[in-house]
């Protein structure tokens, strides 16, 4: 049995830590930090980082446009024109919540440096099979959507469960169990997917899909709520974006209030201080897994119960990989994750409007990535050049007698 | 025989981290062709000289010659151009290459474009044969033992023309008798004119290979060019350790009948079932500080693990407070009030990135006043944070900076408070004063003292032997993974004490 806690090599002592200098920045390697989403801490460094990050993405997007020929001014502002009616808001508010509650998934493993690349197959499982059980029974309501709901929770769960096991137990890295669990998911999705087993054809098409949900397991759209509250809009705002909302709340709390969630992060900034601070590697692994898979199961709610009623070939797919970049973009927190979740959703919606000014479609996609890049990177270098301010300003501070040793209580 | 132009000259080195002096007006002058010894114990500064000497780090103050030429290193490519090759104490090799493919990477030799690895392994040959260091240039490096390693190690550094060889605690890591064909090695390089600095704190060793030694010790040198015929390990020892440094000792006794910890026939196996602490079997009363000196890497890092219950006994019982504590998990253990501070501060101790609060619940999250229930108590940790801050003299602005922005001495400071919180009954020190300046270092033989009195047991592990002499009640020697004798601390002096632990001299069985 292997021990997925003890780092690759000798587990000996760096000669660095031996009364040198006190460490630096070099501690936490940087794909750490930026995985688990350590930032600066000050609050000005923290609301300017991603402003600054953004303000050099921009420049680098009218770079992009310039060099494909087009008129940056112009396909900015026709993305701005058509992200911003009615229409386009509604379709931009469902899709961040998808990718919100994907971001979310992942950023759980990420909090403890365990990258979850398995939350695509962990939310087509947990969508389809909770379909066919939603689809297979009438319940009143509430217990056919809350059924459902959990249904989806636990296969999502059961299904992550799996790479935390094999970790533990053989050491198997979860990244390559997710991702071949996402390929054995496609295959026993392609399996099921089919009428002779848990879907129906649908007369008319080549469409195959579970049966719809009935009309007492399903959720309304919010669009009446919002009326009520003086926002009309056209369309179906998911009926469940609350529930992503729910979903950052707990996880906020989770990580920043309770002793499981100090466990986690300490699990990912020292494995071995965990260790002995007496934190279960072992347990930690799979306890978060199974969370991030739950969470991952919920990814495909708000579609299914309030859109589709149907698992079929036309489910929203790859939503599990957009989580991934949000996760990052979003720093792990639960504010920051939103505001990348509409961002993506923004950019992913008004794509289609750059073919009318003769700009590629595909832009979007490379600007995507440059803003995760810059974040990205501005963010660990800022993070960097505060640990150095920091460590300058106690020694300096010190030295002028701001000592709290000192002070009198 | 060492020429008039010595190959190195350090003159009025000083290097300042925050907090700390690291090395302080060092000066040193290594002759052509000698084998040089630097000695110091840990934390004393060695490392950060070499680091220095081989362009790692930038000297605040001082200068560097190098055959009589003033250089200024901006990174070791500038010190390996002149001929310095440093081999570290962890191997630097890929498993999956042969020898001559690790010795060549990165100065691959090329032929229209292409490696030559025809020349390549010709030359290794050929630097094999005249330094003797025998090593198969085609086999893989996976396949290869720890010394062969090492001769890799050296080779790779000859391959790049170094003169000078800079040797980190190249020991460390050998068995006996590899250290006999190493330095069997030194002596052909020095045979071929070649320079070696040899950095190590093992004085046998120092002395059987060394033709002059110098002594660093709190960050400067102390000795300079000793000849390494007159001096002796005594006389070395006692210039490393210093003499007018605040001594640890223990005034009356305080131990009572009361057993705390209770371990019987404890033995650790490593992946590969060799026995890392074999049949160890001792007692710790209340009030009661028992020692356990031994070369580092002899079981000590193994048992306290297995103490803790970070690795798991293969054999063996720990019975703590008269329960049979061994299959506790490590959690389990610390709740019961079992302290901890760790060998390695930087690893096992801190979150370097936490704040000062975050850290003083690491390990204690379970407990008040960190965290009541599932919940993390915020206002109670750092208001207990600030408390141990005050009473521990730990110097920081305040609570909330990362405590990597601490130096290391204030970070010590605040793992003894923490671990002293929360009245433990079992206090396992792993070199609780090491690489700590002189004060801190004081104080928290006081700490220990004073919690000694109040009827803590202590289980104290330290290189210091001063330090372990001074602060011990009961002082067992631990060699190769065994107890292999008990000294009375009264009465054992460090010589005495240092051939007890290389199970050279007799061992003691006074006590």
């Amino acid at each position: 049995m292997s021990d997925p806690t003890t780092p690759a090599g000798e587990p000996g002592k760096s000669p660095e830590s031996l009364g040198g200098p006190p460490a630096g920045t070099e501690d936490v390697p940087s794909w750490k930090a930026v995985l688990q989403g350590l930032g600066p801490r000050a609050l000005a460094l923290k609301v300017g980082a991603p402003v600054l990050a953004l303000l050099i993405s921009l420049l680098i997007t009218v770079g992009l446009l310039r060099i494909t020929g087009a008129d940056p001014v112009s396909s900015i502002q026709s993305m701005i024109d058509y992200g911003t009616t009615p229409n386009s808001v509604v379709d931009i508010l469902n899709r961040a919540t998808r990718y919100y509650l994907s971001a979310v998934a992942v950023a759980i493993g990420f909090r403890m440096a365990l990258l979850n690349i398995g939350v695509d197959g962990q939310y087509r499982m947990a969508a389809m099979l909770s379909a066919s059980l939603g689809g297979a029974l009438t319940l009143p309501a509430p217990f056919g959507q809350l059924l459902t709901i959990v249904a989806a929770m636990l296969v999502g769960g059961l299904w992550a469960a799996i790479a935390g096991v094999l970790k533990v137990t053989r050491g198997v890295s979860e990244v390559l169990s997710t991702i071949m669990l996402n390929a054995i998911a496609t295959g026993l999705i392609a399996y099921l997917l089919n009428d002779k087993r848990l879907a129906e054809v649908r007369p008319g098409s080549n469409n195959v899909a579970t049966p719809k949900i009935p009309e007492s397991g399903r959720v309304g759209p919010l669009n009446g709520f919002l009326a009520s509250i003086g926002i009309d809009l056209p369309g179906q705002v998911y009926g469940l974006l609350p529930l992503a909302i729910v979903v950052g709340i707990v996880f906020w709390v989770v990580i920043n209030r309770t002793r499981f969630g100090f466990d986690l992060k300490v699990s990912g900034l020292s494995p071995t201080a965990a260790q002995a601070s007496g934190v279960s590697a072992a347990r930690m692994i799979v306890i978060t897994m199974v969370a991030s898979g739950a969470v991952a199961g919920l990814i495909g709610m708000p579609e299914l119960l309030g859109a589709s009623y149907e698992y079929s070939l036309n489910f929203p797919a790859g939503l599990g990989f957009t989580g991934i970049t949000v996760a990052l973009l979003g720093r792990n927190h639960p504010v920051g994750i939103a505001l990348a979740a509409l961002l993506f959703a923004f950019l992913d919606q008004t794509s289609d409007v750059l073919q009318e000014v003769d700009v590629p479609k595909e832009i979007v996609g490379v600007m995507q990535g440059v803003v995760v890049l810059t974040v990205v990177i501005v963010y660990e270098l800022v993070r960097r050049w505060e640990i150095r301010l920091q460590q300058r300003a106690v020694a300096s501070e010190l030295a002028t007698g701001h000592d709290l040793a000192r002070e009198t209580s | 025989m060492p020429d008039q132009v010595p190959a190195v000259r350090l003159s009025s080195i000083t290097k300042r981290f925050p907090g700390v002096v690291a090395n302080r007006d060092i000066d040193l002058v290594i002759a052509r062709g000698e084998v040089h010894a630097l000695c110091g114990e840990n934390g004393a500064g060695k490392s950060t000289l070499m680091k220095i000497l081989y362009g790692m780090q930038r000297p605040d103050e001082g200068e560097i010659e190098i055959d009589g030429q003033k250089v200024s290193f901006r990174s070791p490519a500038d010190a390996i151009a002149r001929g310095i090759g440093m081999v570290h104490q962890h191997f630097k090799l890929a498993d999956n290459l042969t020898v001559l493919e690790n010795v060549i990477l990165g100065a691959e030799p090329t032929r229209l474009g292409r490696i030559d690895f025809a020349a390549a392994r010709a030359r290794i040959r050929e630097m094999s044969q005249a330094y003797g260091l025998r090593v198969d240039p085609d086999v893989l490096v996976e396949r290869l033992g720890v010394g062969d390693r090492q001769r890799v190690e050296i080779l790779k550094v000859l391959y790049r023309g170094a003169k000078i060889l800079i040797l980190d605690e190249p020991t460390a890591v050998l068995v006996p008798q590899e250290v006999e064909e190493l330095f069997a090695n030194l002596r052909e390089l020095r045979a071929e004119g070649l320079t070696v600095l040899f950095i190590s704190h093992k004085l046998d060793e120092v002395l059987s290979v060394a033709d002059t030694i110098s002594v660093i010790r709190r960050g400067t040198t102390v000795a300079t060019g000793l000849p390494a015929s007159g001096v002796t390990a005594p006389q070395l020892a006692e210039l490393m350790v210093g003499s007018e440094l605040p001594t640890p000792e223990l005034r009356e006794s305080t131990v009572t009948d009361e057993v705390q910890l209770e371990v019987a026939g404890l033995t650790v196996r490593t992946a590969e079932g060799r026995a890392v602490v074999d049949e160890v079997s001792l007692r710790i009363r209340r009030g009661e500080i028992v020692g356990l000196a031994g070369v580092e890497g002899n079981g000590q890092g193994e048992l306290i693990e297995a103490l803790m219950g970070i690795r798991p006994a293969d054999s063996g019982t720990i019975v703590y407070g008269g329960e049979d504590v061994t299959g506790w998990p490590t959690r389990r253990r610390r709740e019961a009030g079992i302290g901890y501070i760790p060998e390695d501060r930087h690893r096992q101790g801190l979150i370097l990135e936490g704040t000062l609060w975050e850290n003083r619940m690491l390990g204690h999250q379970t407990r008040r006043p960190n965290s009541r229930g599932p919940w993390i108590d915020k206002r109670g940790a750092r208001r207990d944070t600030t408390r141990i801050v005050r009473e521990y003299d730990v110097r920081t602005p305040g609570i909330d900076v990362p405590a990597a922005a601490l130096s290391g001495g204030n970070q010590q400071k605040l793992i003894v408070g923490r671990e002293m919180s929360g009245e433990p009954r079992l206090l396992i020190a792993a070199h609780p004063t090491r690489g700590i300046d002189v004060g801190a270092q004081a104080a928290i033989w006081d700490y220990l003292r004073s919690a000694r009195a109040a009827g803590l047991a202590v289980l104290l592990i330290s290189a210091d032997l001063e330090e372990l002499i001074g602060m011990s009640d009961t002082l067992h020697v631990i060699l190769r993974g065994r107890l292999v004798a008990q000294v009375d601390p009264g009465t054992v002096t460090p010589e005495e004490l240092g051939s007890a632990m290389t199970g050279a001299g007799r061992a003691g069985d006074a006590g």
